[in-house]
């Protein structure tokens, strides 16, 4: 967008004093106000929790390369994939684009100097963490075994593991998101720079406000549901238990009343990263903004009416399956229209195959065969046969590694000049991308195979016939694995040897790249007035430093 | 069949194929979107490529019509999904009149499986092919979910309540039995056979002796022993001064009780009454039946169900109830079930 | 910043433009957090609801276990503190120092009433044997039921309970604030936002009363 009155200092900000050199020691980065390093914060603290449940990924695939299950037993198997389960949604991809690249990016894109409630902003990094030892305690002191999903009254009555601990810790991180989706619709609504009309906003800044409304709208009903759930185990008083005339499925309302929002939680921001990504990387006006911003709030409000299709099977009436049926049918109509929009942005666009845009257009084409592949869940007829089984498993990580995850490493690479002012190696993370692309589809393609043709999820040993396409899946597996280890090791030698970036790099427009790379503490010179329409391409900035 | 590797699961009830043509619908579906998305990516990623020469980019912003299309025929297509999905998915829910029921209860970690007529299975259930079958379940513990992937059935076992599911065999053979609801440290190993044969192979088996665990006695005698033995029939009986309703043809009838209510007399009911008797006391009479819960297993509550639902009308005093019932006159008392 | 004569003057944190914009932010996240916090109890009061009508007569019979009368004499202190909150509220913008902590002090002092005579309610409640657990010991006609009731009863009010002994630690900041010389006309925003939270707490007690207590009274 054509832009006035911004100052912009022309030195490349790296030599400058930007947030990054303004101020050292521990204590400045542990006791920072400013969103910028609260990002940070959150980075280091997710990418530990995801190689956590990475590992514990790689010992599940490894298990299950044979039937009888061999290389661990069958407790320790229910902790890994519980384990697995509660890092990655509670601990990784919950927090990682909103925390992350929201918490960096946000204010930003809309020209202020940081978000509304920059000390709630650090409160909530120290909640997170909190219940995250929470988590990790439990994972010490000899693991859980209940699936992230906590069922009743297995977790409740009848598991001997550490339930409190981790249930605990979801509880309390939970926290964090509140204070994260207030702290971003009032940014949002009362922080935006002088021009920016809602319909100037950056999709990604959308996509975040849609977010937001799933944070604070849904994650105190988990935050009760587990509180419940503990007081029931701890002190013995059944809530949830038939023997008191309490009901097991009620649990099961209260928490997929949450995790199925929850679901959009993880993938809206990649959506908004698509988005931002697709149209610097086609030099073209992003196809059908309104559409794609309506989608957003539409699925954040569409997603709290579906979360009965999860107990099709579970004793529910068959008129309340009709209903959720229907309303998850509804609920997909939106991300098809986000995904024809991006496809067409493409069109008659100048497309720069770069590796932001690869994992953009990567996530297209996965998130697509997942949210296709929901529809055969949504189906109340199908689902009876499909509930529990790997087709589940493989649906849900195609929308949650083939879409999110996507858009994670995506929005990394995207910012990456502006968040270091360096750059990453290009020709390298082109290549790690396309891995991850064939490594992925290898490991959850079969999973759909092994779904129909019965194989439940949650299982350590499996019926003979079932091992090819485990073998092939745990082989996709390894080579994902690749994918991701590269990046991890590029990402890091480039904050230290990566050529200096330009503060434009991309020659994206976006009030973020109005400033320096790295920006300085208060993100603009002088406050950004906006005058034209978003995405205007019109005139292409030149590129320097291009790779 | 068992052991065998394929990559599409065979057909082995009748309601299997009419789930399968949903699925191949939605596969053809996907198939096509996929592939549209993918190659028009790929075209446009090419023939849009970036070149060196600076271009201005004509605006591009939309097209309300393109929108309105894209939006309404993907709903409509979602809605041959829901609608056929949802017809397949009453019938799933309808057991027909005639099906023969079969007694399952799920307990970490093995199915228990009990035939009317006495026999007593441990994760393996025999069927006989071309009859409706309707498995009614309960758990003793945690949520367990019965499943065949050859009958493309499912249904989860729950504590505290009663669920039913069920399935017409249509071919003869030994199909993968699962539990699908992860209940701890047995969770895979909750697995067994359902076992299909021709009615006459069946009927041999449900009266031989082989394969049976446990007495061979019928669900309604066991019930009749155990209504004995803890003392139901002092106060249930058929005269009207007795302290408890009569229990005779009471199955599926509707019943008045002393709030008011008026609810009807199904497993779930005898269920809670034998257990928590003061939840739905009969009107016209006092609150006085003591519970059973601890005193009686989930199977001896089905035994007891069926006996009581074998208790005809007004021509029979309890204690005189025929031992063992012949297949015809179960059949006439599984017509309410 | 301080003003000489009249104690800290505020202007506003550095990420806003203006005093006003700092308000409305402040304004907005307050509203923001009060709606998580409906969520937050409307999913306990959705539990309540579902049971109630599943064994609508054992909790009728089992809220008889409670005191009205100590329940409608907190309900009086609840609303009577939810009106020395606006007075203070007032005084935040208009009055001085003292009249300010008068009246945060005088719903400190309701509100640790109403936490009172919920403590002896709680300690009562032991004796009689009805908390839940290994300590219930109530064996009259339904009593699972009872116990279920009575879960629900001490997780409700408990929650509420814990929303008010916060509420109070905030109003006792305030004090300490006012005492200052923190608040005036210019800038009064941390009392009308405790001011928003205090009678949101209120407003929940005042479902709470009727659902627990007063169903089942003929």
């Amino acid at each position: 967008m054509t832009t006035t009155e911004t100052t912009v200092s022309d030195a490349h900000g790296a030599s400058g004093v930007n947030y990054l050199n303004a101020d050292y020691g521990v204590r400045s980065w542990l006791f920072t106000k400013d969103h910028k390093r609260i990002g940070l914060l959150y980075l280091a603290s997710i990418t530990i929790f995801f190689a956590l449940g990475g590992l514990a990924a790689l010992m599940i695939r490894l298990d299950l390369l044979t039937p009888a299950g061999d290389l661990v037993g069958d407790e320790t198997y229910n902790k890994l994939f519980t384990m697995h389960g509660v890092v990655m949604i509670f601990f990784f991809l919950v927090p990682s684009i909103p925390a992350v690249i929201g918490n960096f990016m946000l204010p930003l894109m809309i020209g202020a100097r940081d978000l509304a409630f920059p000390r709630l902003n650090l409160a909530s990094w120290y909640i997170f963490n909190l219940g995250g030892a929470f988590a990790l305690w439990s994972l010490l002191s000899g693991g859980v075994d209940t699936g992230w999903t906590f069922y009743t009254p297995y977790s409740t009555m009848s598991s001997n593991t550490n339930v409190i601990s981790a249930a605990f810790g979801a509880f309390i991180s939970g926290f964090a998101s509140i204070l994260t989706g207030v702290n971003f619709i009032a940014t949002i609504h009362r922080m935006r720079a002088p021009g920016m009309t809602w319909g100037r906003m950056p999709l990604f800044v959308w996509a975040m406000y849609a977010t937001s409304i799933i944070f604070v709208l849904g994650t105190p009903v988990i935050a009760i549901t587990l509180l419940l759930m503990i007081l029931e185990r701890a002190f013995h008083i059944g809530i949830f238990d038939p023997a008191l005339g309490g009901d097991p499925i009620l649990f099961q309302h209260l928490f997929w009343f949450y995790s199925h929002p929850a679901v959009y939680i993880m993938i809206l921001p990649s959506m908004g990263v698509v988005s931002e990504i697709i149209t610097c990387f086609s030099r073209n006006r992003i196809f059908g903004y309104s559409f794609i911003a309506a989608s957003s709030i539409a699925i954040a409000l569409l997603g709290f009416l579906v979360w009965g299709h999860h107990m099709f099977v579970s004793g529910q009436s068959v008129n309340a399956g009709l209903i959720f049926s229907f309303l998850s049918m509804v609920v997909a109509i939106p991300s098809a229209v986000k995904v024809f929009n991006w496809t067409a942005t493409l069109y008659r666009g100048s497309v720069w195959l770069q590796a932001p845009m690869l994992y953009a257009l990567g996530f297209i084409g996965l998130f697509t065969i997942g949210g296709l592949t929901g529809l055969f869940l949504a189906t109340l007829a199908t689902d009876v046969h499909l509930h529990d089984t790997y087709f589940v498993v493989a649906h849900f990580h195609y929308i949650m590694v083939g879409g999110a995850l996507m858009g994670y490493l995506g929005a990394i690479h995207f910012w990456w000049p502006k968040i270091t002012g360096r750059l990453y190696p290009e020709g390298l993370a082109k290549i790690a991308a396309v891995i991850v692309f064939l490594g992925f589809n290898l490991t959850f393609f079969p999973q759909f195979v092994l779904g129909y043709l019965g194989m439940p999820r949650r299982y350590h040993v499996y019926p003979d016939e079932f091992q090819i396409l485990n073998v092939l899946s745990t082989a996709g597996a390894s080579i994902l694995g690749v994918g991701y280890l590269l990046p991890l090791l590029y990402l890091v030698w480039s904050m230290r040897y990566g050529p200096k970036a330009a503060d434009n790099h991309w020659g994206a427009v976006g009030l973020e790249w109005q400033t320096t790379s790295p920006p300085p503490t208060n993100n603009f010179e002088q406050t950004p007035v906006v005058t034209g329409e978003p995405y205007d391409y019109r005139d292409p900035v030149e590129v320097k430093d291009v790779a | 069949m068992i052991g065998r590797f394929s990559l599409f699961p065979e057909q082995a009830s009748t309601v299997a194929g009419q789930i399968d043509a949903i699925y191949f619908f939605l596969v053809a579906v996907s198939a096509v979107f996929s592939l549209a998305i993918a190659a028009a990516i790929v075209v446009f990623a090419v023939r849009f490529r970036r070149s060196k020469e600076r271009q201005v980019i004509p605006t591009w912003e939309g097209l309300l019509s393109l929108e309105l299309t894209w939006t309404i025929i993907p709903f409509l297509i979602t809605l041959v999904m829901f609608f056929w999905g949802a017809r397949v998915f009453i019938t799933l829910r309808t057991p027909p009149e005639n099906a023969l029921q079969v007694y399952v209860v799920g307990k970490q970690w093995m199915w228990k499986v009990q035939h009317v007529e006495g026999k007593r299975e441990i994760n393996e259930l025999h069927v006989p092919v071309g009859r409706p079958v309707k498995l009614v379940m309960t758990s003793e513990d945690v949520i367990h979910s019965f499943f065949v992937p050859a009958f493309r059935v499912k249904q989860d076992a729950v504590p505290g309540r009663y669920t039913s599911l069920w399935f017409e065999a249509s071919k003869a053979g030994e199909y993968h039995l699962f539990c699908a609801e992860y209940c701890g440290g047995q969770h895979s190993r909750m697995i067994g056979r359902v076992i299909a044969m021709e009615p006459a192979e069946f009927q041999r088996w449900l009266s031989g002796s082989t394969g049976t665990t446990g007495n061979p006695s019928s669900m309604v005698s066991a019930g009749q022993q155990l209504f004995e033995q803890l003392g139901c029939a002092t106060c249930h009986q058929e005269n009207s001064g007795a302290r408890g309703p009569n229990l005779a043809g009471l199955f599926n009838k509707q019943v008045a009780l002393l709030d008011g209510r008026s609810v009807v007399a199904d497993e779930a009911y005898l269920r809670e009454s034998i257990l928590n008797p003061q939840a739905a006391v009969v009107a016209g009479y006092q609150p006085i039946m003591p519970t059973f819960k601890g005193l009686v297993s989930e199977e001896g509550l089905l035994q007891l169900i069926t006996y009581i639902k074998s208790l005809q009308a007004a021509d029979a005093a309890p204690d005189a109830a025929p031992a063992v019932k012949t297949h015809a006159t179960l059949q006439g008392s599984e017509e309410q079930g | 910043m301080h003003d000489a004569g009249a104690g800290v003057v505020h202007g506003h944190a550095h990420q806003f433009d203006d005093a006003e914009q700092q308000y409305e932010a402040s304004s907005l996240g307050m509203w923001l957090f009060l709606a998580q916090e409906v969520l937050f109890f409307g999913a306990v009061f959705a539990t309540y609801a579902y049971y109630s009508f599943l064994h609508t007569d054992a909790f009728e019979a089992a809220s008889n276990h409670l005191s009205l009368t100590l329940g409608t004499i907190n309900t009086v202190v609840l609303i009577a503190s939810s009106l020395t909150m606006v007075f203070a509220v007032h005084q935040a913008q208009h009055g001085g120092k003292r009249a300010q902590i008068g009246w945060l002090l005088a719903t400190m002092l309701l509100g640790t009433v109403f936490l009172g005579i919920k403590a002896y309610e709680y300690t009562h409640k032991f004796h009689e044997g009805l908390v839940p657990g290994a300590l219930f010991t109530y064996s009259g006609p339904d009593a699972p039921q009872h116990q279920l009731f009575m879960c629900l009863y001490f997780v409700m009010t408990g929650l509420h309970a814990l929303h008010m002994i916060i509420g109070i630690g905030i109003l006792a900041t305030l004090c300490v604030l006012a005492q200052r010389g923190w608040f005036r006309a210019g800038y009064y925003t941390p009392v009308e936002m405790t001011g928003l939270y205090w009678h949101f707490v209120d407003l929940v007690w005042i479902f709470l009363f009727p659902l627990l207590y007063l169903i089942g009274r003929h």
